[in-house]
């Protein structure tokens, strides 16, 4: 015990002394997640799109209004000629172009089917199959405001025609706001990025200075050595973790509906399993550099087969498999769920136990497999 | 009497590397073991193994009766090591390191703080005891470093080099406070290649190229090795060297300051008057011929060069 004290002071000082290493971990993280916290959305606003008008009716100027002044779209040109439009898309500079023929408001008239060109830049699948979905939707509520129009006009009812009427709620998240999905994600990336890396220079910095040599010849225990080197990077992680999560709530307003002691408890082993995996990585690697690139080569995969880039049930099935290594994973869950369902340990108790497992088992591993000699 | 550290023919090898080769030998308690031997001759491999900081490839090793390997967590709290190289924190002060080993080694806080302000004074440390380590130049950093190996009074102490790079006056003072530990009954390893320094150890072993290639007291080593030494005085001294190297009585030509030392194999009373017939013979200007008794580095080149040549025919391959 007097071995791991002694050791926790002289690990504490020299973090004092370290002033790269304070306002990496205390002043960085919180700007990160400024900055990340506004760039990190799925949301589809703003989609340029480029409208060519054959028809110059008041049909079509009003499909062209209707798309102008929805906030989803942005109208960023209305060329003269079909092929400038096909340029447009080309130069990336819309993502959707709108063809309306010269014979749309003649047709519609005529009863018979009127039709609207869209041409979509699928380069970006995702926000092209979004924004796609927005026209439609746009298009044709307004096909069906004329068709009752007329309708009415013809003296036909619509009562007998049976119509199927959705009526969606949106639960945990009403306004659809990916910011509040992405930031607790984001928050989580933040401090395992911090964290691993942390740990990972902690041990090689002492192999690579010569120090740990002389450290080895002393009857410090591998479990006195892993653990003095893990507590005051916790404390200092979760100093970190309770600033962080003071801007998601304060400044992102991402609302925290359940259980906060579970959250807290929860960022706590998900640092530990940060640590606990740079610490291995410390362990091991002969240099701070080899460390470096290793603890990179955890990241990597962690964040994007934990879930918080890509959705994991859209993964095949043996990824999928490989997610359940990944505490990010656990967290992420853990995180959402917390911060938007309002969920506490009843729900979240498999997760709660696969974390804190995992994190256990890394420090024990830790422990385990340091070696003390050269 | 109880032996300190007992080695049967220890060898490391690193991949094709044999950094020290089937190496015997054995150290009594209370002695000041002498380790020599130039740089890469494997000295630091042998305390490294002795500290249980390598594995043995073959042979044995064993430190106060435990196995090195086997028994390395057993060895810790009686040893002291102090490494070639400054192995302390920088960003530490002086009294830091020293209280943090000093928990590292369970001393209690009274009896360190009372051991601290006995080794700032052996050491003359008081001056610098708030100083950061990062700020202290090399013989600074040595006696803090020798302070922290010896807190915890190990039986058995390992220095690796203590006094490379260090003033004169701090290299007496370090030779004064081994010969003080070895009074106290603390057996002291260390290891130098700084051939005079060996006076000061009661036991000396030289290795070379790995392998051991002389043991025995200061005494012993200038006397059994080295029969007949003259020193030959001259200006210049170039024309000299080359003359006696190719004498078939000379076995051994070097410079020694700005005089030549020659090794011969013939009695001490003629030789002085051969050496003197030889260079008169080959035409070569000299001051003086004196037969000397050979010096520690007389020894250490003799014994060297001899030991160069089968390994360069190939002998160790």
């Amino acid at each position: 015990m007097s071995r791991l004290r002694a050791l926790l002071r002289k690990e504490t000082r020299q973090m004092r002394r370290d002033p790269v290493l304070l306002r990496m971990m205390l002043i960085a993280p919180i700007m990160q997640l400024f900055l990340l916290g506004y760039a990190a959305t799925n949301d589809v606003k703003n989609v340029p799109v480029a409208l060519y008008d054959a028809d110059r009716s008041t049909d079509s100027r009003l499909l062209a209004e209707l798309i102008g002044h929805n906030h989803y779209f942005h109208l960023i040109a209305t060329p003269d000629d079909p092929r400038a439009l096909e340029r447009l898309l080309l130069a990336g500079k819309a993502q959707l172009g709108v063809y309306i023929p010269h014979s749309f408001h003649r047709d519609r008239l005529r009863n018979a089917t009127p039709t609207v060109g869209l041409y979509a830049d699928g380069t970006d699948s995702n926000t092209a199959g979004v924004a796609v979905a927005y026209m439609l939707g746009l298009l044709g509520e307004q096909g069906l405001r004329w068709q009752l129009q007329q309708a009415r006009a013809a003296g036909v009812g619509t009562s007998g025609v049976p119509q199927l009427l959705p009526e969606p709620r949106v639960w945990y998240n009403p306004e659809l706001k990916s910011s509040h999905f992405m930031v607790p994600g984001v928050l989580g990336m933040i401090l395992m990025t911090l964290a691993l890396n942390t740990a990972a220079l902690s041990i090689v910095r002492e192999r690579e200075g010569g120090t740990l040599e002389q450290l080895m010849v002393t009857p410090l225990l591998p479990r006195e050595l892993i653990l003095g080197k893990l507590l005051p990077l916790v404390v200092l992680s979760y100093v970190e973790m309770l600033l962080v999560l003071a801007v998601a709530l304060g400044w992102f307003r991402v609302p925290l509906e359940g259980s906060v002691p579970l959250l807290l408890l929860m960022s706590l082993m998900f640092l530990v399993s940060a640590l606990g995996q740079g610490l291995l990585v410390s362990a091991f690697a002969r240099t701070q550099q080899e460390a470096q690139l290793t603890s990179f080569l955890l990241l990597t995969p962690s964040m994007l087969l934990s879930g918080f880039m890509f959705p994991i049930q859209n993964m095949p099935r043996v990824i999928q498999w490989l997610t359940y290594a990944i505490p990010f994973r656990y967290y992420l869950e853990i995180i959402r769920g917390v911060f938007l369902r309002g969920a506490g340990i009843e729900v979240l108790w498999p997760q709660t136990a696969a974390l804190t497992g995992i994190s256990l088992l890394l420090i024990a591993l830790g422990v385990l497999s340091f070696r003390k000699h050269l | 009497m109880d032996l300190a550290v007992e080695v049967e023919n220890l060898t490391k090898r690193f991949g094709d590397f044999v950094a020290v080769n089937e190496v015997s030998f054995s150290v009594a308690e209370g002695e000041v073991f002498g380790f020599l031997g130039p740089n890469g001759s494997g000295k630091s491999t042998t305390i490294r193994i002795l500290c249980g900081l390598l594995s043995p490839s073959s042979g044995h090793a064993r430190v106060a009766g435990l196995d090195v390997w086997r028994d390395a967590e057993r060895i810790r709290q009686r040893i002291g090591y102090m490494p070639q190289f400054f192995s302390l924190y920088d960003d530490l002060t002086v009294a830091e390191n020293i209280e943090f080993y000093a928990g590292l080694y369970q001393v209690p806080p009274a009896l360190a703080l009372a051991r601290q302000s006995e080794l700032a004074e052996v050491l003359e440390l008081g001056p610098v005891l708030d100083r950061l380590a990062r700020t202290l130049s090399t013989g600074w950093r040595q006696r803090l470093a020798l302070a922290t190996s010896i807190l915890h009074r190990p039986p058995l102490l390992f220095l690796d080099e203590p006094t490379s790079g260090v003033d004169p006056l701090t290299r007496r003072l370090f030779w004064e406070v081994i010969g003080d530990l070895a009074h106290e009954g603390i057996t002291v390893f260390v290891t130098t290649h700084v051939m005079d320094e060996a006076e000061h150890c009661t036991r000396l072993a030289m290795m070379h190229y790995g392998r051991l290639i002389a043991e025995g007291t200061p005494e012993e080593m200038r006397t059994e090795h080295v029969q007949t030494m003259v020193e030959v005085q001259a200006h210049p001294i170039w024309p000299v060297l080359q003359a006696l190297e190719k004498a078939p009585e000379v076995v051994e030509v070097a410079l020694f300051g700005d005089a030549v030392h020659a090794e011969l194999r013939c009695d001490l009373n003629d030789a002085e008057a051969r050496v003197e017939r030889k260079l008169q013979t080959a035409g070569v200007a000299y001051e003086r011929v004196v037969a000397v008794t050979p010096s520690m580095e007389d020894v250490f080149v003799s014994l060297a060069r001899r030991w160069e040549r089968p390994t360069a025919a190939g002998a160790d391959r």
